[in-house]
C-alpha cells in the first residue's frame, strides 16, 4: 500500500458516505440512536486524535512542549479566538518552548 | 439587518440573510485550509497528495485524520488511517439525509450536492427559515468552502515545502491544536464531555502498546457503547 493508495481509498470511502444519505429514506433521521451514536463517534475520534496528537511519540507518549501549546489552545478556544489564530499561538508557543530549551 | 417589512419581498430577505452567513463562514473556514495544507506536507505527502486530498475527499475532520495517522505511523498505518477518515465521514451521510429535501431536484443535482455536504453547508442550510434561503445557504456555502479550502490548502502546502524541520515551528503543536479546535464546538453537553474525555484517555494509555493509528479506533468504541445505551444523555437527545 502506497500514499496514493491510501488517499484514494479514503476519498471513495468519504464520498460515498455523502452520497449514501441522498440515496437512503429520510425516516433513518427520525431514529435517535443512529444520529446519536454518529455525533457521538465524531466527539470520541477528535478526542482520541487531540490526546495522541498532543503526547504520541515513536513507540509510546511524552510530555513535551506540544502539551503546553494544547493547553494554550483550550484556553484560546474557550475564549472564541478564531480556530487560526489558535493554530498559529500553539505552534508558536510550541517552537518557543522549544527555542528556550525548557522542554524537548 | 434591514428595516423592510419581512412580507414584502420574503424570496429576497431570505437570500440575502443566506448569502451573508455564507460569506462569513465560507471566508473564515477556507483559512484554515492553510493550517490543512501545512501539515499535509508535514505528514509526508507531497504538495499534489496535500491538494487531492482537498479536492477528492474535502471534509476537514477526515483529511486532518488521515494526515494525522500518516504522520506518527507512515504507510504502515495506512489502514488506520482510512478507517479513522472513514468514521470520521460517516456525519456526512446524516448531513446527505438532512439535506435531501432541501437539495431536492433531478438525481444529476444531488449528486453534485454530496461532495459540498459538510459540516459547515449543512449548519448555514439549517440555520435560515424558509426552504430558499436554506438551498441558497447549502449551496453558496458550499461552493465558497470548496473554492477557498482548496486554494488555501495549496498555500499551506507550499508554505510548509519550505518549512524544513516540523518540530522546530512547532508544527506537531498545530495539529494537536486543530484537532481541539474541531472537537471544541462539539462540547455542548454532559454527554459528549464524558464520550471525549473517555476517548482522550483511553487513546492515550493505548499508544505505548497498540500499532499507530489503531489507539484511535479502539476509543471510538466509548462513542458506541454510550450512543446506543444513553447513559448521561436527556432522554430526548
Amino acid at each position: 500500500m502506497t500514499v496514493w493508495h491510501v488517499i484514494l481509498i479514503a476519498s471513495i470511502i468519504v464520498f460515498a458516505l455523502k452520497l449514501a444519505g441522498y440515496l437512503v429514506p429520510p425516516s433513518v433521521l427520525e431514529r435517535p440512536t443512529p444520529a446519536r451514536v454518529a455525533n457521538l463517534l465524531t466527539v470520541a475520534l477528535l478526542a482520541a486524535l487531540t490526546a495522541t496528537q498532543t503526547l504520541e511519540t515513536a513507540g509510546g507518549i511524552v510530555v513535551d512542549a506540544r502539551v503546553p501549546a494544547v493547553l494554550l489552545a483550550a484556553v484560546l478556544y474557550s475564549l472564541r479566538v478564531p480556530f487560526i489564530v489558535v493554530v498559529v499561538a500553539a505552534a508558536a508557543l510550541a517552537a518557543l518552548i522549544r527555542l528556550l530549551g525548557w522542554l524537548p | 439587518m434591514t428595516q423592510s417589512d419581512p412580507d414584502a419581498r420574503p424570496g429576497a430577505d431570505a437570500t440575502g440573510a443566506a448569502v451573508r452567513a455564507a460569506l462569513s463562514v465560507g471566508i473564515a473556514v477556507s483559512a484554515y485550509g492553510v493550517s490543512f495544507g501545512a501539515l499535509g506536507v508535514a505528514a509526508g505527502l507531497d504538495v499534489w497528495q496535500t491538494c487531492l486530498l482537498s479536492l477528492f475527499m474535502f471534509t476537514g475532520g477526515s483529511q486532518f485524520a488521515l494526515v494525522g495517522v500518516l504522520a506518527s505511523g507512515g504507510v504502515a498505518a495506512g489502514p488506520a488511517a482510512i478507517a479513522s477518515a472513514a468514521l470520521l465521514g460517516i456525519r456526512n451521510g446524516l448531513y446527505s439525509m438532512r439535506m435531501s429535501p432541501v437539495v431536492g431536484g433531478p438525481w444529476w443535482r444531488r449528486l453534485l450536492a454530496a461532495q459540498w455536504t459538510i459540516d459547515e453547508s449543512t449548519a448555514v442550510a439549517i440555520a435560515q427559515p424558509t426552504l430558499r434561503g436554506q438551498r441558497v445557504g447549502f449551496w453558496v456555502t458550499g461552493a465558497l468552502i470548496y473554492v477557498g479550502w482548496n486554494l488555501t490548502t495549496l498555500l499551506g502546502a507550499l508554505l510548509g515545502d519550505l518549512v524544513g524541520d516540523v518540530r522546530q515551528y512547532g508544527l506537531d503543536a498545530a495539529a494537536a491544536a486543530a484537532f481541539l479546535g474541531l472537537l471544541w464546538p462539539r462540547l455542548t453537553a454532559r454527554q459528549p464531555v464524558a464520550v471525549a474525555a473517555a476517548a482522550a484517555v483511553i487513546a492515550a494509555v493505548l499508544v505505548p502498546v497498540l500499532p499507530a493509528g489503531a489507539p484511535v479506533l479502539v476509543a471510538a468504541v466509548v462513542a458506541i457503547v454510550v450512543g446506543v445505551t444513553n447513559v448521561l444523555g436527556s432522554r430526548t437527545a
